[in-house]
């Protein structure tokens, strides 16, 4: 029987959704039986038309080509102008786009699961939504990885 | 080592990337055919020894050339 990983994904800006589908798409390569439940901003993930946002705001850590104070990070234009430069950078690294890893984790068939309350919190629509995923709560979680080799929560 | 049926140009492409398209092209050969690898990101080295531990595919060599890394491997 194979191995089994369960992973929820909790957010939803450009650099953390690399965690959750860089995992399970390898993961599924690997031969593990892989599952993802998306709750709270992580249904951004799951959006047909992607459109995840980064920002150093909050983030000390984020290297910077040149020192910015935090207050000049909070203009406008500013979280456009670093989105557009991260993802120029992840293209010229061979990163993939977003997009590509959740398109290999479907054709690995990694089964995704979309937290329901979340959908009705936030009166999300689930025709903006990708085809192909379900809708289930914490006991739906559970059920997989309960029997997980691997749960992480991202 | 020069034999193989089949070649995957994995330059340029980081992780995961290198990993998936070698599985996705593993897929397509058969058992005990050679798949070999091209690529150019440093931790492909470590991955492709996992990969195929994890797997079972056997990495039968493995080299670099110039900064390209060359994987061969073993359909299981």
């Amino acid at each position: 029987m194979s191995k089994k990983l369960a992973i929820i994904a909790t957010k939803g800006s450009l650099d953390w959704a690399y965690p959750p589908f860089i995992l399970a798409s390898t993961a599924a390569a690997l031969g593990y039986e892989t599952q993802i439940f998306f709750t709270f901003y992580g249904l951004q993930l799951l959006r047909k038309n992607l459109d995840l946002q980064v920002t150093s705001l909050g983030n000390p850590a984020m290297p910077m080509p040149m020192p910015v104070p935090v207050f000049m990070q909070a203009l406008p234009g500013m979280q456009g102008m670093m989105t557009r430069m991260m993802k120029k950078k992840m293209k010229s690294k061979g990163v993939a786009s977003v997009e590509e890893l959740r398109e290999l984790c479907i054709e690995a068939e990694v089964k995704m699961i979309a937290c329901q309350m979340t959908v009705d919190l936030f009166d999300f629509n689930t025709s903006d939504f990708i085809d192909g995923i379900e809708y289930g709560g914490a006991a739906t979680f559970f059920e997989f990885a309960g029997e997980s080799d691997i749960c992480l929560y991202i | 080592m020069a034999h193989f049926d089949e070649e995957l140009d994995a330059t340029g492409l980081n992780c995961p990337l290198p990993i998936l398209r070698a599985k996705k092209a593993l897929g397509k050969l058969s058992s005990g055919q050679i798949l070999h690898v091209i690529a150019t990101d440093p931790g492909s080295v470590k991955d492709f020894d996992s990969f195929a531990k994890q797997t079972g595919n056997e990495l039968l060599e493995s080299g670099e050339e110039g900064g390209k890394y060359s994987f061969y491997i073993k359909k299981s």
